[in-house]
């Protein structure tokens, strides 16, 4: 056991609360953290999904579809390389 | 305790800065039962500030009151626990059903109206009321198919199912409206031989129209304004019932807040009587 | 209810691209397909929706169309057995991990689980931190035996892929993706900060290691010895204190309670 942990980590932990108090001083009003999660991270991506309604915007669809990734996946680079992409027949 | 005889409006998250900033005057705002079953964080910090300034109608979409399966235990112990914490004004669910074997289909899918669905509906209405301890209103659906075994008229049906179990009916009006269009019926013919004394809210909403050889299929989308024909209906019945807590319903497109106070302020203008506000 | 369960039952094979129900009726019997659709078209639409809503990423990388297809497959293999739709799709990153013909987009399903586990943090349970003074005091009197309790909503996400990047890569003014040099494993730590604010930073795996021993309940000492090479406890302690993680502190006593 390292010699410094023996007293515990209150040390550390005063350390990581000083530095940290300048970030709680932040408002954490709700307006303001709804304004922060509006602003494009997506914060509200999980929110509310049930409706009573219908919709008539088509997505059935009876026939085949061709499952073809063609999205942005198409600009990112793995060591495999960019991902060929091998249509499917669904 | 029931919902004030005014204007109200489905709460949309994206609403919420200016809901709190400018207080609007409505009667109520109304919310999805399920979307307001996770644990914590942002939806419910919402929903109990929101709560605080208005009176509040917890609107269930999931109970499937009209499907063969038990009710689900678990389901209702989230509502009850929703209610418990809120305590709203008024809860209400469908008269569809949405899930069967375990599986939910989420959406609002129609019946025939027969002895034996009559029983087992009213059965499940008991069940919710008494496990929530308090009366609900059943509402009427939009239905784009009839079934041939259906021997009991919708009216009827929602009549038995209210006397029988002491619930209360939640008007839609663009229900009545896509559902009679659909079926090439008139809806003040429904409306005539709906028990209207029993109604605890009224629903408003827009819909969608496709033409089919024989004619229009409407689709309940909410997802515009209130059509002329269902404004002209809902003061029809104003004018029979007096006021009634009356919702606008935008669940898709959601426009902003300012629209959706537009419509909210045509309702609170026929409520008042005033008819100009079917001209405007 | 032996009939209304055979009608539920047809009604669901019609849902799922049979013919509409035998008693489904209409003014002019030869429209009952068309009218039918809208129930088939309300469910795979609103699922969808539903499952775009909880992967927007996944919906960006892949192209709208593609999405919608693989939604559809995922719906008819995995469909939701509950009535809240932010329950449903957990089983979506396991599902692209074993789709064959995405195989070459190797961090698909780690960017999922990212997807996941922030919806996960953005409903989960709400909890205050714990108060400065009253870490501080248990920490000086717990010694080695310090336990911390962390909010509901902290997970770790120990990937092999740059999944985290690439995530961020894809929100709106993010940065650009890693290239194929720059490709590594990547850890996660995605938690609720507060109300509202989701966190989804890339942080040492140390650090990964060293937050899940705390949440198994390790005492920080125990904790730090698991994190292994390269851990920074000062840096860890920082990371939960600034987003306000930290919840509870307590001693362990001889056997834990």
């Amino acid at each position: 056991m390292k010699t410094e942990t023996t007293l515990g980590f209150a040390t550390a932990l005063t350390c990581a609360m000083g530095l940290a108090s300048a970030a709680h001083a932040e408002d954490q009003a709700m307006e303001k953290c709804y304004g922060v999660a509006m602003a494009g991270q997506n914060d509200c991506a999980a929110g509310p999904g049930t409706t009573c309604a219908g919709t008539a915007t088509m997505d059935y669809q009876g026939n085949a579809w061709k499952l073809v990734p063609a999205g942005t996946c198409t600009e990112i680079e793995t060591p495999h390389g960019m991902g060929s992409l091998e249509p499917k027949e669904m | 305790m029931t919902l004030p005889r005014k204007a109200g409006l489905g709460f949309k998250p994206e609403h919420f800065p200016a809901i709190t900033e400018t207080k609007p005057d409505l009667g109520f705002f109304e919310i999805h039962a399920e979307n307001y079953m996770g644990a914590g964080g942002m939806p419910h910090a919402m929903l109990e500030r929101l709560r605080a300034d208005y009176a509040l109608s917890v609107h269930g979409v999931g109970l499937s009151i009209g499907g063969p399966d038990p009710l689900d235990r678990d389901h209702l112990a989230r509502l009850k626990l929703l209610c418990d914490r809120y305590d709203p004004e008024s809860f209400s669910e469908h008269l569809a059903w949405a899930s069967h074997g375990g599986v939910w289909m989420h959406d609002l899918l129609p019946l025939p109206y027969t002895a034996e669905t009559l029983s087992l509906i009213c059965d499940h209405v008991d069940e919710v009321q008494e496990h929530l301890g308090r009366r609900m209103l059943l509402e009427n659906p939009a239905t784009y198919v009839l079934f041939d075994d259906s021997d009991i008229p919708e009216t009827e049906f929602l009549t038995e199912i209210s006397q029988r179990t002491g619930c209360g009916l939640l008007l839609d009006v663009n229900n009545v409206f896509v559902s009679c269009v659909n079926h090439r019926q008139d809806p003040r013919a429904y409306l005539e031989a709906f028990p209207l004394n029993r109604v605890g809210e009224i629903h408003l909403a827009g819909h969608e129209e496709e033409e089919l050889p024989s004619g229009p299929l409407l689709i309940d989308s909410h997802g515009r304004e209130v059509a002329e024909p269902v404004w002209a209906l809902y003061a029809e019945i104003v004018s029979k019932t007096g006021p009634l807590p009356s919702l606008i319903e935008w669940d898709n497109d959601v426009p902003d807040f300012a629209t959706l106070m537009a419509e909210a302020k045509r309702a609170s203008m026929i409520l008042s009587g005033d008819h100009h506000a079917l001209t405007s | 209810m032996r009939s209304h369960r055979d009608f539920a039952r047809g009604f669901r094979e019609s849902l799922a691209g049979g013919p509409a129900p035998q008693n489904a009726t209409a003014q002019d019997p030869a429209e009952i397909e068309r009218r039918f659709d809208v129930y088939r078209n309300n469910v795979a639409h609103g699922l969808t929706q539903a499952l775009a809503r909880h992967f927007p990423a996944i919906e960006r990388l892949l192209g709208a169309d593609c999405f919608r297809g693989l939604a559809r497959a995922y719906i008819a293999e995995h469909p939701p057995r509950t009535p809240v739709l932010t329950e449903w799709g957990g089983a979506f990153p396991a599902y692209l991990a074993d789709e064959p013909s995405l195989q070459s987009l190797s961090y698909l399903p780690d960017v999922a689980r990212i997807e996941w586990a922030r919806s996960r943090a953005y409903h989960a349970a709400d909890s205050e931190p714990i108060a400065p003074e009253r870490l501080q005091e248990t920490a000086t009197r717990a010694g080695t035996d310090l336990c911390l309790d962390l909010h509901p909503s902290v997970q770790v996400l120990q990937l092999l892929t740059p999944a985290g990047s690439i995530w961020a890569s894809q929100q709106p003014g993010g940065p650009a993706p890693p290239r194929a040099k720059e490709w590594r494993p990547e850890t996660l730590l995605i938690a609720r900060r507060g109300i509202s604010h989701v966190i989804t930073s890339v942080v040492r795996s140390s650090t990964g290691r060293f937050v899940s021993a705390l949440r198994a309940g390790d005492t920080v000492a125990r904790a730090r010895d698991r994190a292994g090479a390269d851990f920074d406890l000062n840096a860890a302690l920082l990371l939960l204190v600034e987003n306000a993680l930290i919840v509870g502190a307590g001693i362990e006593t001889g056997d834990e309670s």
